[in-house]
């Protein structure tokens, strides 16, 4: 795939979707080693359910991160300007997300040329669990 | 309800060195299979001077070094209520491994919504290097639900 440029990118293009595997245990337990994140509420099923959880949940942040490597598959990361989310809903065991991305304006900012990029955490139901945006300099 | 008196109130830094084994294990956690944030000669090939953090991983600095946790025991938010509301970067240099983060945040602001059924807490961070530049810049909103 050639490298997107500010000129060959289009208002509406699409980012190559990233699809993940189902959320399992082992997904939720690794990412909260990595990541530092040691709340129970992920990974001790009789907390989650004190907590009035049906059961464990994948953290908000795995989510992020995977938005993070459908970014970084389609430019290096330091194009990366921005990049925020709203965490929308629980992304729940056997959930299958599908990371999307789509160019929605393209902009000059501190005198870089820059698109902005509509970003979607979306499961197998089509409910969406994170909604964000990125600005990438191009 | 959480005390708005803790508007303003700056945070302990911290500091996190960026190593390469736990750089491999985050990659590993987030299935990322990029071999520009595994393998060191790829790093180099793609400009960076060894494996660079992935865009979110900054996040780690304040989880590693307890402030995240003492934070809400002072806010009196239990881990039982707490969601993740909202999470912004803005990049303004790589971290890579060699480099020691220092990250100072400060609770920019707190509110609540419906009636208190909802609180919030807003968090920011300045996520700096050991030449003292400007790696990063984080905003977090914390949800404490009732």
């Amino acid at each position: 795939m050639t490298k997107p440029s500010y000129d060959s990118v289009q208002v509406g293009d699409q980012l190559p979707t990233l699809e993940l595997p189902a959320v399992n245990r082992t997904t939720v337990a690794l990412f909260g080693g990595a990541s530092g994140d040691h709340n129970p509420i992920h990974i001790d099923i009789d907390f989650a359910r004190r907590a009035g959880m049906p059961d464990v949940f994948a953290q908000g942040m795995l989510g992020m991160a995977w938005l993070g490597r459908l970014l970084t598959r389609w430019i290096p990361q330091a194009h990366l300007r921005r990049f925020d989310v709203r965490f929308q809903g629980i992304t729940h065991l056997g959930n299958q997300i599908t990371c999307s991305g789509r160019v929605v304006e393209k902009l000059e900012v501190n005198g870089e040329n820059c698109v902005r990029i509509e970003l979607q955490n979306t499961n197998q139901f089509g409910q969406t669990k994170i909604a964000g945006e990125a600005l990438v300099a191009l | 309800m959480i005390d708005k008196k803790w508007i303003g109130q700056e945070l302990p830094p911290s500091v996190l060195p960026i190593e390469r084994t736990r750089l491999r294990f985050f990659a590993k956690a987030i299935g990322e299979t990029d071999p520009v944030y595994t393998d060191e000669p790829a790093a180099r090939k793609a400009g960076y001077p060894d494996l660079p953090a992935p865009p979110t991983f900054l996040f780690a600095a304040e989880l590693d070094s307890g402030t995240i946790d003492a934070m809400l025991v002072q806010l009196e938010v239990p881990l039982e209520k707490l969601l993740h509301g909202e999470q912004s970067f803005t990049y303004h240099a790589p971290a890579c491994v060699g480099d020691t983060i220092t990250v100072r945040s400060r609770i920019e602001d707190i509110y609540d919504k419906k009636n208190g059924a909802l609180e919030f807490a807003v968090k920011t961070s300045r996520a700096t290097n050991q030449r003292d530049e400007l790696v990063a810049e984080l905003r977090t909103v914390l949800v404490c639900r009732h």
